[in-house]
């Protein structure tokens, strides 16, 4: 038994947790995030290189928190979702344990917030580097050819919102896109409704996104959809200096400003 | 050749610089492009970036955002966290290869009945040059075809 299903296994013994969040063997070699609520699945956890997933998602979902104090097994996706949603009151310090698995497989138990900040001073948070060189690629590319990229992606959108759902930071309990007085954003998927709607994923996301990929993954028609949040997060990070979920304190990008902010476009 | 192209271009301003301002080259007798919806807001604070993309998705060609200069706001800082809010929206639009061109930020105070006839002015020649806006248009004329 691994030491993530020893120390899964002790917290539940003890009462620490109620419920250990973690991943688990799915079918056909794939992997699965797992709930554990006693020894035996304890025991079923597993850590590797496939375990991706920001399992952050999971602690404010209504099945989910009433199950505090929860413990969580966490790569560095999920620190930041962690932080980033401490950062916006939806996490206190001791609702959550979390058992960080770093780079040499060892698990950290943190048990309070500042530990984990104290995990993530130690990391350089980058972007993959497949998704770099897509944002290169269009980067370079001309307004028109990025019209047309995007746009044929628009077009295949079916609006499932599996990318909403997937989001750690996605946690309204009534979306934009589903406020319907006054009509943001129209029901059906069409080109241009499905463009509304990412831009305000987007948008909405911009200061908050902690670049794990999540939603892009989620995606059943494989739309590098979160590429959009990414790029912005990039840009907040060149132009405000600001990176979203590596400390409490940071406040949302979008939801401050310095009077001597710079920009070089406004007459 | 003579380009006859109308466009159509909604301004939105808040009340406190911008629309006084507008109002002032108005009663100034400074005559400007008729081109022009405008439509008055609090404050730029309040410009949510949707109400640019309804603008676009109900046809306009162009867009001009106004409110008052920094450090003018009636609210204090409604434009300083708007300008923010531009600055990202701008990067996502051209990321997604929409047009930046037709979008018109400025500053006009109360006091710059003249600096709003020419913004107005500038936008409009400027879209004239661009044309209509055909891409927008193809998709969301999409939604009534099909
Ligand atoms: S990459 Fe996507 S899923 Fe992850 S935080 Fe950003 S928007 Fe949410
Ligand atoms: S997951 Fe993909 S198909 Fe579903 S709403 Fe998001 S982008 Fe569209
Ligand atoms: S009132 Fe004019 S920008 Fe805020």
């Amino acid at each position: 038994m691994g030491a993530i299903n020893e120390i899964a296994a002790r917290l539940l013994e003890t009462g620490e947790a109620k419920v250990v969040i973690g991943y688990g063997e799915g079918s056909f070699g794939s992997v699965r995030p797992a709930f554990a609520r006693n020894q035996e699945e304890a025991e079923k956890l597993i850590y590797d290189k496939r375990c991706t997933q920001n399992l952050a998602m999971y602690v404010y979902k209504k099945e989910i928190s009433p199950l505090r104090k929860l413990a969580i097994v966490a790569n560095v996706s999920t620190l930041r979702g962690i932080i980033r949603l401490a950062s916006e009151n939806q996490i206190k310090n001791g609702d959550i344990i979390t058992l960080y698995i770093n780079e040499l497989g060892e698990v950290i138990e943190c048990k309070a917030l500042s530990e984990i900040e104290i995990c993530l001073a130690e990391i350089t948070p980058e972007i993959k580097p497949e998704d770099k060189e897509l944002i290169d690629k269009l980067d370079a590319m001309t307004p028109q050819e990025r019209w047309n990229f995007w746009i044929s992606e628009m077009e295949s959108c079916i609006k499932c919102y599996a990318c909403r759902q997937a989001c750690p930071l996605c946690y309204c309990t009534q979306c934009a896109v589903e406020v319907n007085q006054p009509q943001w954003i129209p029901v059906a998927a069409n080109t241009s409704g499905n463009l509304e709607w990412h831009i305000t994923r987007a948008m909405h996301l911009s200061g908050r996104c902690v670049e794990c990929g999540q939603c892009g993954e989620a995606c059943p028609v494989n739309i590098p959809i979160h590429l959009l949040p990414i790029k912005l997060a990039e840009e907040i990070k060149n132009i405000y200096g600001t990176v979203s979920g590596m400390k409490i304190q940071e406040s949302n990008t979008l939801s401050t400003f310095k009077p001597d902010d710079k920009e070089n476009f406004i007459g | 050749m003579e380009n006859d192209f109308e466009p159509k271009i909604v301004a939105f301003v808040c009340n406190w610089c911008t629309y006084a301002g507008a109002d002032l080259t108005g009663t100034s007798r400074i005559k400007y492009s008729p081109n022009v919806k405008i439509i008055r807001f609090p404050c730029t604070g309040r410009i949510d970036f949707m109400l640019l993309l309804k603008a676009f998705s109900n046809g306009a060609d162009g867009v001009i955002v106004s409110g008052c200069h920094p450090n003018d706001c009636h609210y204090t800082s409604g434009n300083f966290h708007a300008r923010r809010r531009w600055v990202v929206f701008r990067t996502l639009l051209d990321f997604m290869g929409i047009d930046i061109n037709r979008i018109t930020f400025t500053w006009v105070s109360a006091a710059e009945g003249a600096k709003w006839a020419e913004v107005v002015n500038t936008t409009a020649s400027k879209i004239k040059e661009l044309g209509p806006y055909e891409a927008y248009r193809k998709i969301t004329n999409e939604i009534w075809e099909s």
